[in-house]
């Protein structure tokens, strides 16, 4: 889904310089979800299908009102509904939409091996090409939100796009026209945080909930999706949000050190057998020489 | 012709028959094609090895097929040589006194059978790296026919399945040194079969005797 009208700043498995980077004109967007105002109706899941024409799969009934039990290739936009009892008793429904985050340092990313199967837009979108897409399933190791899902069918990988096609053409994505409550924004990473500060500090200040706060995480550099929760300190309650994200150690391993150390031996190797041979040559040389005595001389 | 009775030129002796040809050079093919798209993967700068090979998905469906050819002929081999590879006291000395081979002082080195103690390693470094290719491999293919796949599994693998692969490029770079460039007269055991007794008694003068028995004069 390649958008001409937007410049890339990162392209996954790509040697040499990316046209966009260090071109930055545009504004980073944003998409900031309030939690404490969405009621799970699910229009945003609707909007997010019809707007990407995403074949339907079955739902799955688990005696929630959640419609699977986690996002798939073909459905990339899935609220999540957890009960939460509070310390005084009551009960608390924390709904969450999931989706993509946008990392602004993205695993997926940092994980493909494959040229421009993902891109990194400058405006922040993290972007899946599945043209180039190979299926190895790497980013799916890189990810920390467990969001890439691959089709079986034809072994690409999807995900939230961010609506760039909509984006592209100064449109705020499908899910956040759909909304009712008004829970979901849209706007430059600034604005939306600016907003979800003054959100937070309102329900800090004036619905009783001190532990209220904004989730930017910045172990994966700050997301292009922000939720303000009722309980920042424990963001684990919305169905697993992890508390401090980061692109996992074995990648970083895998494509830090263990690349450097390969790359080193390998062609070390390489040259040190070279120069090995150019010292000592052949143990012999021809047939005849096979016969002679090792070490020299004649038998 | 049964691959014992093929014919040996005069002054040679049949080194490995054609079950052990046969499996060696599917081992090789499947290695290098292995390798070749494996390191596509591995590195942005040798990604044009892929699209060299029919493209990049056609490497990654491919790979983890080629991936168990290699293991079949691997096990192959171990079913035909593991005795064989077995370490001695011998292969002790002979690592003790390796800087005499390396540096082609092989009038330095102790005898050896069949399979030298370098060769032993390699066959063994291989052996291991194999399975645990597999193993890892057959996780990271899990994502494109299970919708369940273990995450964790998935990350330890991909290292795991870098590491070993790694390791066998380092005793694949030495195999072909020894085979292709050093050891003058190794390469045709592999494509008719058979080596000079001068090569032979050169290289694996306990094996020499070993074929020809005691009986032989055992002219040095
Ligand atoms: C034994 C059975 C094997 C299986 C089932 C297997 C399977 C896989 C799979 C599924 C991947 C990930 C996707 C891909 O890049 O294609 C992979 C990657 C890779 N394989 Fe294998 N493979 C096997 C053997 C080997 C061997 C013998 C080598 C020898 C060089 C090798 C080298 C590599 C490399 C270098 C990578 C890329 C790793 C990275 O990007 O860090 N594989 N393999
Ligand atoms: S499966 Fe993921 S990591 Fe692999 S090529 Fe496709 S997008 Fe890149
Ligand atoms: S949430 Fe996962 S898929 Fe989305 S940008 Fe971050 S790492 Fe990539």
């Amino acid at each position: 889904m390649s958008q001409a009208t937007l410049r890339v700043q990162k392209i996954s498995g790509h040697a040499g310089s990316v046209p966009g980077e260090d071109t930055q004109r545009e504004y980073t967007v944003c998409k900031l979800i309030d939690t404490t105002t969405c009621i799970g109706c699910k229009a945003c899941e609707v909007a997010c299908m019809e707007w990407n024409d995403l074949p339907f799969g079955e739902t799955v009934f688990d005696n929630t009102y959640q419609t699977m039990p986690e996002t798939r290739w073909n459905y990339w936009n899935l609220i999540l509904f957890n009960e939460h009892e509070r310390e005084d008793g009551s009960l608390m429904w924390l709904m969450r939409k999931n989706q993509c985050m946008h990392c602004a340092e993205p695993g997926c990313l940092a994980a493909c091996p494959a040229d421009g199967a993902i891109v990194q837009y400058t405006n922040g979108i993290v972007d899946f090409q599945q043209a180039n897409c190979i299926g190895c399933g790497y980013c799916i190791t890189g990810c920390p939100f467990d969001i890439p899902k691959m089709n079986p069918k034809t072994h690409r990988v999807f995900k939230c796009t961010l609506c760039t096609d909509r984006v592209s053409e100064g449109l705020e994505p499908a899910c956040i026209k759909s909304c009712p409550t008004g829970c979901l924004h849209f706007g430059s990473k600034d604005d939306m945080l600016d907003l979800a500060g003054k959100r937070a500090k309102q329900l800090r200040d004036h619905s009783n909930f001190p532990k209220a706060g904004v989730y930017d995480p910045p172990g994966v550099g700050g997301t292009g999706v922000v939720y303000v929760l009722h309980d920042a300190t424990n963001p684990e309650l919305y169905g697993g949000l992890p508390k401090n994200p980061h692109v996992p150690l074995s990648v970083k391993l895998w494509k830090g050190p263990l690349k450097w150390l390969g790359n080193v031996a390998m062609i070390g190797g390489l040259v040190g057998l070279f120069v090995h041979y150019l010292r000592y040559g052949p143990k012999a040389r021809e047939e005849e020489d096979l016969a002679a005595k090792p070490g020299g001389g004649k038998s | 012709m049964s691959p014992s009775e093929q014919s040996i030129p005069h002054g040679h002796v049949l080194r490995y028959n054609l079950r052990e040809r046969l499996t060696h050079w599917v081992a090789a093919a499947a290695y290098i094609y292995l390798l070749s798209t494996g390191l596509a993967f591995w590195s942005p700068w040798l990604f044009w090895l892929a699209a060299a090979l029919g493209g990049a998905q056609v490497s990654r469906m491919l790979h983890p097929w080629a991936g168990l050819l290699f293991f079949a002929s691997v096990w192959n081999m171990y079913v035909m040589w593991a005795r064989q590879m077995k370490y001695t006291d011998d292969d002790r000395k002979w690592w003790k006194a390796v800087k005499y081979y390396s540096t082609n002082q092989d009038d330095k080195m102790p005898p050896a059978g069949r399979y030298n103690a370098g060769q032993k390693f390699l066959f063994w470094g291989f052996f291991w790296s194999s399975l645990l290719l597999l193993l890892s491999g057959i996780i990271m293919w899990s994502p494109q026919y299970f919708a369940w796949h273990s995450l964790i599994a998935m990350r330890i693998s991909v290292l795991i399945h870098a590491s070993a692969a790694l390791f066998t490029m380092g005793l694949f770079m030495i195999h072909l040194y020894m085979g292709l460039f050093a050891e003058r007269g190794a390469f045709g055991s592999v494509i008719r079969g058979d080596v000079s007794i001068a090569f032979a008694k050169r290289y694996h003068p306990a094996w020499y005797k070993e074929i020809v028995g005691e009986s032989s004069s055992p002219r040095k």
